[in-house]
């Protein structure tokens, strides 16, 4: 009998085998090997951070355990003590007993980790966490081994080039409340479920001024593609530091203004989304126990420790994109080290990434700082504060651009 | 005296609204941060001492209260004569004392009794000192230790052999039992 036809060639015949292995390597390298080790960095930074803050020294035992092996002492890397503490304490989570409470709700209960921890990471998939990288430098190296020569197109430094950036960020952010809302449903106890309900007022009415505050940076910008608006920054000077090229300009120092005031209210907005101190109503442990995650143990509760921070790292990350120039290195312009589309030597995309990961990392210490140095909002400070300020100041900050740019148009 | 009224400080607007409050906030917290970081980094931290490997005891102050032990005299004749009073004086009953009688070809017969067994649950005790300060005899001592640990809680009762071994010789000061001169 002869072999039936094989229908499925012309199917595959289309398929661009390179990006899609490109895309596989971009998502598995920046989410499961960039995020995810910062989320332990975070740790680390948080717990040595508040020690120095308070007068402490901080976990600085932890190293490579050599002892197990039989040498006389731990290896700590760079004599930087306590690197490997995060490790441990993974180790710990993973080591616990998973205890499920009799009470609960079980399906729902086990749910409500993965709902927070999945949106949070989903949300990176459009953070353009460099510019572009030349894999066709390599091809010398590659050839050399008798590989077949890579493409000669720059591969994008971003998971999803969307038109959308943003938006898909804050519509797939806005998902990490269900997370808190079933966990504090499905406890089927009181304090998860005040910390729960809290946290979703909370994060709701946050939403309207996080989203409100960045209308007038599209605005100025003209532009909704995060990739597009770091090159636009990389060549003009970054919306709150205009300090080269374009930036110069009378227009770019005017609309600074509604920039900074942009800045601060997303700032702060993005604290109370991320339900840090000095919003950290959804935990707050002098009154509430433990907040929503009560009745969890073990993994369960490490995967609501890592959504917290991945929301955090995912946050600055927008940030720093938005008003800080994303990966694009200072004076970029004077130091010859601007980005040039389908002209950057491999290096300078290396050095783009670092740029990018440093000023996420500088975002996070500020993070903390702020952690530790204010106490919290009482609730209906909080409600009132964001009902009552922050979304007023957000709506009259977009009425404000829109007359400036009557003035001083950009573009 | 005139009373004198003092004026609470006026708070300027930017301080009602907590704007430039929150600036000397963080200035604090990252004052205090940089100068521990340099002390870290230049290895001399001022506040922390990092216990195992630094430890406190010459710091120890003279009324330090670690662990009680038994005394010896000069003459190496152990001062309790089980009265029993630290038994029934300590607040958590961590003393546990039996009696015996010294027998009389003994050099020291006089003092009629000695403890045959003389016992301190160092999981209950609470370094009070009040067997100390009850003690007739002054034969027992709060001495300058602190790390007493075990692996079980046979371990953490301390018998007499090793509450002499804690305390060693203390000389001086009760002279009822000795010789006249």
């Amino acid at each position: 009998m002869p072999r039936p036809p094989l229908l499925m060639a012309p199917l595959f015949a289309n398929i661009d085998l390179a990006f899609l292995i490109t895309a596989l390597v971009k998502i598995v390298g920046f989410t499961f090997m960039v995020i995810l080790p910062l989320v332990t960095v975070c740790v680390y930074f948080e717990r040595r951070f508040s020690a120095i803050i308070q007068d402490r020294v901080g976990p600085n035992r932890v190293g490579i355990p050599l002892t197990l092996l039989g040498f006389k002492s731990d290896l700590q890397i760079l004599g930087i003590g306590g690197l490997f503490q995060a490790a441990a304490d993974g180790v710990k989570f993973i080591l616990k007993e998973d205890f499920t409470p009799k009470f609960v709700n079980t399906f729902y209960y086990w749910l409500a980790p993965c709902l927070t921890v999945v949106p949070a990471l989903l949300t990176c998939a459009v953070l353009p966490f460099g510019s572009e990288l030349a894999i066709a430098d390599l091809n010398g190296l590659i050839t050399a081994l008798g590989l077949p020569a890579l493409p000669s197109v720059p591969v994008q430094a971003v998971i999803a080039d969307l038109n959308v950036g943003p938006l898909y960020t804050f519509a797939i952010a806005s998902l990490g409340v269900y997370g808190i809302v079933l966990a504090g449903w499905a406890s089927n106890s009181k304090y998860p479920f005040l910390g729960s309900v809290r946290s979703s007022a909370q994060m709701i009415s946050y939403e309207l001024s996080l989203g409100l505050s960045i209308i007038p940076v599209f605005m100025v910008f003209g532009e909704l593609n995060l990739g597009k608006i770091t090159s636009f920054q990389d060549a003009h000077g970054w919306l709150i530091l205009p300090l080269w090229g374009d930036g110069l300009s009378l227009g770019r120092w005017v609309l600074w203004i509604p920039m900074l005031i942009s800045f601060i209210i997303f700032t702060v907005a993005m604290f109370a989304e991320t339900n840090r101190l000095p919003f950290d109503l959804a935990e707050c442990e002098t009154e509430l126990v433990g907040g929503y995650h009560t009745e969890y143990s073990s993994m369960k509760f490490a995967l609501f420790f890592m959504g917290e921070y991945a929301a955090m790292i995912i946050g600055s990350g927008l940030a720093v994109t938005l008003f800080l120039g994303g990966w694009s290195i200072p004076f970029s312009p004077w130091l010859h080290l601007n980005f040039v589309p389908g002209d950057t030597p491999l290096w300078l995309g290396l050095l783009h990434i670092a740029t990018f990961l440093t000023k996420v990392i500088g975002f996070i210490l500020f993070f903390i700082l702020i952690r530790w140095s204010l106490p919290r909002f009482r609730f209906d400070q909080l409600m009132k504060f964001g009902w009552l300020f922050m979304f007023e100041i957000a709506l009259a900050n977009v009425l404000l651009t829109a007359v400036l740019m009557i003035w001083v148009p950009l573009k | 005296m005139a009373t004198i009224i003092v004026q609470r400080p006026k708070l300027a607007w930017h301080e009602k609204m907590f704007i430039s409050t929150l600036f000397k906030g963080l200035k604090i917290t990252l004052g205090h941060a940089l100068r521990t970081f340099l002390q870290i980094a230049g290895k001399k931290p001022k506040v922390t001492m990092e216990y195992p490997e630094e430890k406190w005891d010459s710091h120890l102050p003279e009324y330090y209260r670690g662990a009680p032990a038994l005394v010896t005299d000069e003459q190496d004749r152990e001062r309790c004569v089980s009265c029993q009073l630290c038994e029934f004086i300590c607040p958590p009953k961590a003393i546990k004392i039996i009696p015996g009688e010294i027998p009389s070809d003994d050099p020291w017969a006089k003092v009629e009794k000695r403890p045959k067994v003389f016992e301190i649950d160092m999981i209950r005790c609470i370094y009070c000192g009040m067997c100390e300060e009850v003690c007739p005899e002054q034969a027992i001592y709060l001495r300058k230790d602190y790390a007493i640990t075990g692996l079980s809680r046979q371990e953490m009762v301390h018998d007499k052999a090793r509450l002499y071994e804690i305390g060693g010789k203390r000389v001086g000061l009760v002279n009822k039992w000795n010789e006249l001169k």
